[in-house]
């Protein structure tokens, strides 16, 4: 038999149909639904008179619109959400999992927090399995050994509908890291540094599979981190071979099969990694010792440099459309070229996103902030737990302490300042340094200014009020 | 759908890459629980610019929008195909655009049209005082000076486009398929 990928394994064991012209109908295991990218969906589904086929097969949470300031009264009463956009889209979201007798976690519970940290904590997320959401970031779930992947919402109401997509087949990509990652560096960073290779559109097409002793050593917290951050590569899914620590990861998690069905799961999984002589459409390596802390300087995820840097100088780059954008990059971040990273003074910390708001992210974090404080010069630091289950447990190792004396706020899980959906924004102007995944324009406030980095980097950057080489502060 | 198959009209030439989907429309207008009406909030941050496309009226109502690389990136949001749908823009010229904001446009009636950045480049110049057309029958671009650069569509998709299918009600017609994987599978 021919050697096959992992991602053509599980592609070849969802299709229900293939068509002539070269498209699949795809089985969809698990679809996560949140309140920004479903109102319409369940709108049209209403108005064409058709069912939810599977609800059993759908988890709902809500997350985006979600203040992060307390959510009960000290009588434990849920308190209303102030702006009246956003409650109209929470109670959209609670009406329409009643009407279609959805599970949902409501957004009181303490299972409740951002859709990328609630599906693998909760064990829906599964090796194997396909798994989608109304969100660029779906990619996360690839950690897990999950075929992943965001849609838009006329696919979350194909899928409500028929538990099904019509696909086509995508390119793979092998990317493969070797070697033992330095001092100071994080998941995060490895990451970050493979966007810059590849580019925010160099895996457009494809699906990565993260190979290699750098990732098979890695955990899956930070398995996650590097996953959720592959669509900034423009590769709408990221996958890692299941294994040892995939299976200890979900063992006994409330939604993973348990007892006998899970020995037999976990003997199903085995196989979930590519045939020794599997081919990829394309191959990228990358030398973890030569990865550095790193922040990105510019409006995308590949705008990025090992702090030790300086600002580039627009006129360095050869392509004149690349030169232009550089540029304008510069006048919107208010950077000049030539200025050292480490010189970059900083008003916001951020600290959450479904990138890196899971436990290993908050210790990594607090490791660096022990027995320091947040320098004057910033105006808010912000630590946002992935859901609930992250929140309490950081409380039950004495982290919420450390941050909250350091001069961080301890907030209630959600998307918080990543997107700028909710309360949380950097003002015009100013400039954040966010462990979150864009640094887009009016990403995260219109005119703020994003600098993306590590949960320990974002520490340091909070202890110093500039941009700083995390090494300078830890061991 | 009779006029479906041809889109001719004035284009912005909006020519930057990376235009990810926060610029086409940023997370402050995705409070909505209806499609409609995002057309007026679609590239916020580009209108502030002086002198900016979207606010010059010799492409008022243009149909067309040429881009650079990987436009559509970032946020899977399909407002960002709605606010360009009610904006009026019913074909994007790119060299490439970001896997799912391509799937949503198609869902929305937006074409797709992927051409080198060498055509990107003559077209991004005619557009300044020419219309362009696109026709999803031929799947070429052209223009009346007499350029024409062919580009490629998925059969599915330009058939759906073509013949304005619902998807859903297509895949329903594979009921039994869907019942039958999922028995086979324990699903």
């Amino acid at each position: 038999m021919t050697p096959k990928t992992l991602y053509e394994k599980i592609w070849d064991s969802h299709i229900v149909e293939q068509r002539e012209d070269g498209s699949c109908l795809i089985y969809i295991d698990r679809h996560l639904v949140h309140e920004v990218t479903s109102p319409q969906a369940f709108e049209g589904l209403r108005l064409a008179g058709r069912r939810v086929r599977r609800p059993d097969l759908t988890l709902a949470v809500a997350d985006h619109n979600l203040p992060t300031t307390a959510r009960v009264d000290s009588e434990g009463r849920r308190l209303p959400i102030a702006d009246p956009a956003s409650a109209e889209q929470l109670s959209t979201l609670e009406a329409n999992v009643a009407e279609f007798a959805i599970p949902y976690i409501e957004a009181t519970a303490a299972e409740q927090g951002i859709v990328h940290v609630v599906g693998p904590e909760q064990g829906f997320t599964l090796p194997g399995t396909t798994l989608v959401c109304g969100d660029s970031h779906t990619a996360a779930h690839g950690a897990l050994g999950a075929l992943a992947f965001g849609i838009g919402t006329s696919e979350v109401e194909h899928v409500l509908a028929t538990q099904t997509l019509i696909l086509k087949r995508s390119k793979t990509m092998e990317i493969r890291v070797e070697g033992k990652i330095g001092f100071g560096v994080s998941p995060k960073d490895v990451v970050l540094a493979v966007i810059g290779e590849i580019g925010a559109a160099g895996a457009a097409g494809h699906v990565i599979e993260y190979r290699g002793d750098t990732f098979d050593t890695m955990s899956i917290e930070g398995r996650l981190t590097v996953a959720n951050m592959s669509i900034e590569a423009g590769a709408r899914s990221g996958l890692f071979a299941a294994d040892e620590k995939t299976f200890a990861y979900l063992k006994g998690r409330p939604m993973a099969p348990q007892g006998e069905d899970w020995e037999r799961s976990v003997a199903r999984w085995r196989d979930l990694r590519s045939d020794d002589g599997a081919r990829f459409d394309r191959v990228v390596r990358l030398d973890a010792s030569a990865i550095a802390p790193s922040v990105t300087w510019g409006t995308s995820p590949d705008d990025v440099l090992p702090i030790t840097g300086r600002v580039p100088d627009p006129e360095s780059f050869a392509d004149p459309a690349r030169r232009e954008s550089a540029q304008k990059a510069l006048d919107y971040m208010g950077l000049t070229a030539g200025t050292a990273l480490e010189d970059i003074w900083i008003e916001h910390v951020f600290i959450g996103s479904c990138t890196n708001s899971r436990i290993e992210d908050l210790r990594e974090a607090a490791n660096v902030v022990r027995g320091r404080r947040v320098d004057l010069h910033v105006k808010q630091a912000l630590v946002v737990p992935g859901s609930g289950l992250v929140k309490s447990q950081a409380e039950a190792e004495g982290l919420d302490r450390i941050f909250i004396e350091a001069g961080f706020e301890w907030r209630e899980p959600g998307c918080s300042m990543c997107l700028a959906m909710n309360p949380d924004k950097v003002p015009p102007r100013e400039r954040c340094a966010s462990t979150s995944n864009r640094n887009f324009v009016g990403r995260q406030g219109p005119g703020a200014r994003t600098h993306l980095l590590s949960p320990a980097m974002a520490a340091a950057a909070a202890v110093n009020g500039r941009l700083t080489d995390v090494r300078e502060l830890i061991g | 759908m009779s006029d479906s198959s041809r889109i001719q009209g004035r284009a912005y030439p909006l020519g930057r890459a990376n235009v990810d989907t926060d610029v086409i429309i940023p997370a402050a207008h995705l409070k909505t629980i209806t499609r409609a009406g995002l057309g007026r909030y679609a590239f916020d941050t580009v209108r502030a610019e002086v002198g900016n496309v979207f606010d010059d009226p010799r492409f008022a109502g243009a149909p067309i929008l040429i881009a650079g690389d990987n436009f559509g990136c970032g946020s899977s949001r399909e407002h960002a195909a709605w606010a360009l749908a009610d904006l009026g823009i019913r074909a994007v010229i790119a060299p490439s655009f970001a896997d799912i904001f391509a799937s949503n446009a198609f869902k929305n009636g937006i074409v797709t049209v992927a051409l080198p950045q060498s055509a990107i480049d003559r077209l991004l110049a005619v557009a300044e005082a020419d219309e362009i057309e696109v026709d999803l029958e031929t799947m070429s671009v052209t223009t009346p000076l007499q350029d024409r650069y062919a580009f490629s569509l998925d059969p599915f998709r330009r058939r759906c486009l073509l013949e304005g299918l619902d998807e859903i009600a297509l895949t329903l017609a594979s009921e039994s398929a869907i019942r039958t994987y999922e028995a086979n599978t324990g699903i």
